[in-house]
């Protein structure tokens, strides 16, 4: 009897802070999914604030962020100036974008005759996926890799089946490097392909790339990285020719940072920085400036000021671009404008 | 007999537990149907949108895209169709050739582990069917089954084109493994219901094993139709197998070897990020369009069946 009692007790004051605790829901992108319960499991250990995240797609982020059924959420695209005002309709308050780590997206490419030197310039990536380039031998691809012989091989351009912020950063790029492209195509997370095939998902692009010969994609640099895919270099807007790296993402903020708007809401493909890698971008909390529940404002705020001063360390090792430090600058004058009073 | 008949009323209006009974299963019944009718209205609701702006003419454009919001469903309604249909094709005549196996002609050690692998095909995921599909048969399809076809038949428009092996081909090929199994072990149970005397009567006056099978067959075929309905159901709802292997591209081709697209699979892929009110009102219109074409497709063959019952039916009496 005693020893039940002595049980209970425990049981009682196990779940007491428990019932004290903060929790914070949120809802979003997937790509910083990793990164992301790092930090929330890291900081909860320091702090016992604990958050409930669950990665179901930048756009059903967004939906969440305008019903105001989430604490956060997470996009891996801006949102548009008209789901923004939708915001402050229906939940009274503006939201803020305050970016968190980057991405780059490489092409890769299943071409034994380059093994691992393919070299791209914004014209030949553009010809290809506007079907301008149907061979690997087109001049517009030879004149930059005179080191290879192509081959007279039919191009077969890959692309994301599902609507995401990989095919947003890519069609970002496309559309910023060519006109024909932002003319006839745009920028999404789903789009009007002019050719080629959809594979579903990182894997579903990068499988059909490895079991077709002449096959080129485009996927997220860690799942590039991690599967030891072979990737191109890109010739950037200062005319160098880049690896994507973590360096090379992070430098593409960097170069960036001076022109950068106050609310963040940036696209950094086709930076001009010398060692920038062309085609990355962020990945942004969504906080609400007014939060309803101040104190719960108070833990968010004081949860980004935790990431970008520690977190940001714990980016490289999961394969994320951290920010250069100007961008983090900038994000702190953000956070501290969060109204928690 | 009228006896009875003067007894019955009187025990009926007393069971009140017989009346509770049968009107509990005639709501539960009810429950289907209103939700057949909530679903569509709600689909309807949700997609006017899009009706309001293009109308009929949606199930006849063929563009799709998202950044100019500009929207036609015929590419999918087109992927979905062929899809299921080759799916049958390819499907219907080896899951008769099973059933009549297992049913007439296997000997009892055979018949039950294959009974049982068949009915084990009908339980694997999915997704299961999509990766093999993916990793295992589109290689092969390329490499092998498309370049032959081209040799051989590549006068046809059918098979023409580069072999990409994703395409068309590979998911009418997915999707009949997938609805083999449902097929062929209906259609064993249907063979196996036909009357022992149908079978001996055939024998007895002289005909060959083969013809007495195809009298069995003959005498089976609503319910064979029947088990090809179901399965027909299936190929054209699925999703996850098929957007893995058909390449996903909205587009019309006569070629099996170009890749398509269909209506289940554009919803799995676009809906998570579908963000804006227009994008998101003509996904649903999809599903509603998919949901009428599998209620018009099911009607019509069940007109089949029916059609087909009465003429055996007849011709049996």
């Amino acid at each position: 009897m005693k020893k039940l009692t002595m049980a209970l007790a425990a049981m009682v004051l196990a779940t007491l802070p428990a019932a004290a605790q903060m929790q914070l829901n949120g809802a979003g992108a997937t790509f910083p999914y990793v990164i992301y319960s790092k930090w929330f499991d890291v900081y909860n250990k320091k702090t016992g604030v604990q958050f409930n995240y669950q990665s179901i797609g930048s756009g059903g982020g967004i939906k969440q962020v305008i019903e105001g059924t989430v604490d956060f959420g997470a996009s891996d695209g801006p949102m548009t100036d008209a789901q923004m005002n939708e915001v402050k309709q229906k939940q009274g308050t503006e939201i803020m974008h305050i970016p968190t780590v980057m991405g780059g997206v490489v092409a890769t490419y299943n071409l034994p005759e380059a093994g691992q030197h393919l070299k791209l310039d914004a014209d030949a990536l553009a010809g290809i996926y506007l079907g301008e380039i149907t061979t690997w031998n087109d001049p517009r691809i030879t004149n930059q890799n005179k080191d290879l012989s192509l081959p007279n091989k039919p191009i077969i351009a890959v692309h994301r089946s599902d609507g995401s912020g990989t095919s947003f950063i890519f069609t970002d790029y496309l559309s910023k490097v060519s006109k024909t492209w932002s003319g006839k195509v745009g920028k999404g997370t789903s789009v009007n392909w002019p050719l080629g095939l959809g594979g579903k998902g990182n894997e579903g692009v990068s499988g059909m790339v490895k079991q077709t010969e002449g096959a080129i994609g485009y996927v997220e640099q860690a799942y590039a990285v991690k599967n030891n895919l072979p990737y191109a270099s890109l010739k950037n807007k200062a005319g160098f020719y880049v690896e994507p790296s973590l360096e090379s993402v992070t430098e593409a903020a960097q170069s960036e940072a001076r022109q950068m708007p106050a609310d963040m809401r940036v696209s950094i493909t086709n930076a001009a920085g010398k060692k920038a890698y062309p085609i990355c971008g962020f990945t942004w909390l969504l906080i609400y400036k007014h939060p309803k529940d101040k104190v719960k404002g108070k833990a968010i705020q004081q949860f980004l000021h935790w990431a970008m001063k520690d977190g940001e360390a714990y980016a490289a090792d999961l394969m994320y671009a951290p920010l250069p430090k100007e961008v983090v600058k900038l994000n702190e004058k953000l956070i501290n404008s969060i109204a928690v009073k | 007999m009228t006896d009875n008949r003067q007894h019955r009323p009187q025990t009926r209006s007393l069971n009140i537990g017989d009346e509770l009974f049968k009107n509990l299963t005639r709501f539960f019944a009810a429950l289907i149907l209103v939700l057949v009718v909530l679903m569509a209205y709600e689909m309807a609701v949700q997609s006017r949108l899009t009706w309001n702006k293009f109308g009929l003419s949606f199930l006849v454009r063929s563009v799709w895209d998202p950044v100019q919001e500009n929207y036609g469903a015929l590419p999918f309604i087109y992927g979905t169709l062929v899809s299921s249909f080759l799916a049958l094709l390819i499907a219907l005549p080896l899951s008769i050739g099973i059933a009549v196996f297992l049913s007439e002609l296997a000997p009892p050690w055979l018949e039950r582990p294959v009974s049982f692998f068949v009915e084990l095909l009908a339980g694997i995921p999915s997704i299961v069917y999509g990766i093999w599909g993916f990793f295992v048969m589109v290689p092969w399809i390329r490499s092998a089954v498309e370049p032959a076809l081209s040799s051989a038949l590549g006068s046809l428009p059918l098979f023409r084109g580069a072999p990409y092996g994703v395409g068309m081909l590979s998911a009418g090929i997915i999707l009949s493994i997938m609805i083999l199994p449902i097929i062929a072990s209906i259609s064993r149970d249907v063979l196996r219901a036909v009357p022992r005397a149908q079978k001996e009567a055939a024998l007895a006056l002289g005909s060959t094993r083969w013809e007495a099978t195809r009298i069995a067959i003959s005498y089976a075929r609503s319910g064979i139709l029947g088990g090809a309905i179901l399965g027909l159901g299936r190929a054209l709802g699925e999703t996850m197998a098929v957007t893995m292997v058909i390449g996903n591209r909205p587009t019309i081709s006569a070629s099996l070897f170009e890749p398509g697209y269909t209506m289940a699979s554009v919803l799995a892929n676009e809906f998570t990020e579908a963000t804006s009110d227009m994008y998101l009102s003509v996904l649903i219109e999809i599903a509603l369009v998919l949901f009428i074409i599998t209620i018009v497709v099911n009607s019509f063959a069940r007109l089949l069946v029916w059609t087909v019952t009465r003429r055996s039916t007849q011709g049996h009496t």
